[in-house]
């Protein structure tokens, strides 16, 4: 087995059984996360164009010199508005994971504490949340609040939490009889320090795990609904507006769709390819065969 | 017995779901929407038309009297008026879902025929080429939009190749099978029309391929990881000295124990289906729920989109309830118990 490699985060007992960085695919999502993260970061510096300037007099005109990756039906530079876009998905997924993650950890945490009655009724909860597919919730939600980008993100994180939850609770169900817990208690720590001090960093690795995966399904459930009208809205250069706009010309001029779509999939790949990377580094059980 | 007491408590499980599943949908149609009245009849109706909507669903009643006159209505199939179409949802519904069925069983079957075949290639010729294009297009199926694809799909195969349909469930020259189960290519084959048959099978591969390729993504891996444990057993090994053929090792010894954890898989995915055909019949013309969800979206109208999202969370379980039943008969050790 590789050696045994501790992330830098204070505190935290969150240790990688093998290094994150020796494995080349771990090097390529980092660096591929790293990309579209600066891309997100540096698009007013680097996109050649306005995303929202029109020129009608160039519009549907393929890949060139001028416009990398060619302009849309309103003659808008397709490379600019993918670089902005980059910026509202990046956003969507950090959001999306963190009130997500944040709220399921919280209600994980109780939940495989506290037991008995209250563990019942809170995975009861969970358990509904997870027999709605996912994307036809958020539809609905999102059609209460009204179609937004924002409302689309509250959609989305309304029904990623259970997931966190469920991971927690059975985290700290397999946690809380072990002897630094039953130490802690002894010691008279209280319930909160117990919780957040010694059982929340042990069940970190498989958090961050699914956070990584949940970065990609966000973007992508956010770009679904925006493609369907329910998320953002024209003319944001949002990477499922763009591939809606692009949709009518798919046979004449299929750059539209293509590379918004391309920019999805290489973003939500990374993170998907991150996530197994991490899940073999914490645990390599988990990764059978990988 | 056994297998009784595990039904019963799967259905009563169930059960407290739907209860849930209940408050949540009532939640959305009647706390979140700042005005529920608009919500659910559009911005367009008349003083009348909001003040019977209002006495039928006593509106004006506290929030506890209101949610059991909602589940009372729901336990008779009332599901709402559409605002688009005018006709009750629950017959909407019964109209639409078929298509959406005999897709997602289409994208289901792709998905098992290539997927675990692909994970069962991949685990044998583990660190070679075939293995590392597996792994490649696990990765992008689990990472593709689904309603992209579909686009990509339609622009290649349709439109510059002509090899397939782009869209709708049968030529608008051929007559639809005689329906009896609303599964056209099941339909077909009962009226004995192989034209129809023909064409229906032809409409279904394109989407069918769209909609199955996240699948197949998550049964191929599946598959690869149960039968890469498979590989390294005992028994394996005690097979091939027996002197049994390596295809057969693989096949009745290998596959049949590593298809345990994929069939859990098959169950699970089975709601990223019905997510998935949401986009999928919107891209190919499908008159399934999906389509039906979206154009009830685009006209704002709300009880459609909640009957919708009703009918797939019962949906969604069940289809896991029909896995655990697999599981339990395939599974000796769950039925000791």
């Amino acid at each position: 087995m590789a050696s045994t490699v501790a992330l830098p985060v204070r505190g935290l007992r969150l240790v990688a059984r093998a290094p994150i960085l020796a494995n080349p695919l771990n090097v390529a999502a980092i660096a591929l996360i790293a990309t579209f993260a600066a891309c997100a970061a540096l698009a007013p510096v680097i996109a050649p164009y306005d995303p929202l300037a029109q020129e009608l007099s160039s519009r549907l005109r393929p890949p060139s010199p001028e416009h990398w990756l060619g302009t849309d039906s309103l003659g808008r530079d397709i490379a600019s508005r993918i670089l902005y876009g980059a910026r509202i998905s990046l956003v969507i997924g950090v959001v999306v994971v963190a009130s997500a993650g944040a709220f399921g950890t919280i209600v994980g945490l109780i939940a495989g504490y506290a037991g008995g009655l209250v563990d019942e009724a809170l995975m009861r909860i969970t358990e509904v949340f997870l027999a709605f597919p996912a994307l036809i919730l958020a539809m609905a939600i999102a059609g209460a609040l009204g179609p937004s980008l924002t409302n689309a993100i509250i959609a989305i994180a309304a029904v990623t939490w259970a997931v966190y939850a469920r991971l927690v609770r059975g985290q700290i169900l397999s946690l809380r009889r072990r002897e630094f817990v039953e130490a802690a208690r002894a010691m008279g720590a209280s319930r909160v320090r117990i919780l957040f001090r010694h059982l929340l960093p042990n069940a970190l690795a498989p958090i961050m795990v699914q956070a990584s995966f949940d970065m990609g399904s966000s973007i992508i459930a956010a770009a679904g609904l925006s493609f369907i009208g329910f998320g953002a809205q024209p003319p944001t250069p949002e990477w499922g507006v763009m591939i809606s706009e692009g949709r009518n010309y798919i046979n004449t001029q299929p750059w539209l769709s293509l590379f918004p779509g391309l920019a999805i999939l290489l973003a939500v790949g990374s993170f998907n390819l991150l996530g197994d990377g991490l899940r073999d580094a914490f645990d390599p059980r988990l990764s059978r065969g990988n | 017995m056994r297998f009784l007491g595990f039904l019963t408590r799967r259905i009563v499980g169930i059960a407290a779901v739907m209860v849930g599943v209940s408050i949540i949908t009532f939640a959305i149609s009647h706390v979140i929407p700042a005005d529920p009245v608009a919500a659910a009849l559009g911005d367009h109706a008349t003083d009348q038309q909001i003040a019977a909507f209002r006495a039928e669903y006593q509106l004006d009643r506290p929030l506890p009297e209101q949610y059991l006159t909602y589940v009372v209505g729901l336990v008779h199939g009332d599901l709402g008026r559409s605002i688009r179409t005018r006709r009750p949802v629950a017959d909407d519904l019964f109209d639409s879902f078929p298509a959406t069925i005999e897709l997602s069983l289409a994208a289901l079957v792709v998905a098992i025929l290539v997927g675990i075949p692909a994970g069962v290639w991949s685990a044998i010729s583990r660190g070679r080429l075939p293995d590392h294009l597996v792994r490649v297009g696990s990765l992008i199926g689990g990472s593709i939009p689904v309603f992209w694809l579909g686009l990509i799909v339609i622009g290649l195969f349709y439109y510059q190749l002509g090899w397939f349909p782009g869209g709708a469930r049968i030529d608008n020259f051929v007559t639809p099978p005689p329906s009896r189960t609303g599964l056209f290519v099941v339909d077909s084959l009962l009226a004995g029309d192989l034209v129809a048959l023909r064409s229906s099978l032809l409409h279904l591969v394109l989407p069918a391929v769209t909609l199955g390729y996240f699948s197949t993504a998550v049964i191929a891996r599946m598959t690869r990881s149960s039968m890469l444990e498979v590989l390294g057993q005992d028994y394996m090994r005690t097979a091939r000295a027996k002197g049994l053929q390596e295809r057969l090792v693989i096949l009745r010894h290998g596959l049949r124990n590593a298809l345990i954890p994929t069939v859990t898989i098959i169950g699970l995915t089975f709601g990223s289906l019905l997510s998935g055909a949401v986009l999928t019949e919107t891209i190919f013309s499908w008159p399934g729920l999906g389509r039906y969800a979206t154009a009830a979206a685009v006209a704002l109208d709300f009880p459609a989109v909640l009957g919708v999202t009703l009918l797939a969370a019962i949906v969604y379980p069940l289809a896991n309830l029909v896995v655990d039943i697999a599981y339990f008969w395939l599974d000796p050790r769950t039925q000791r118990g």
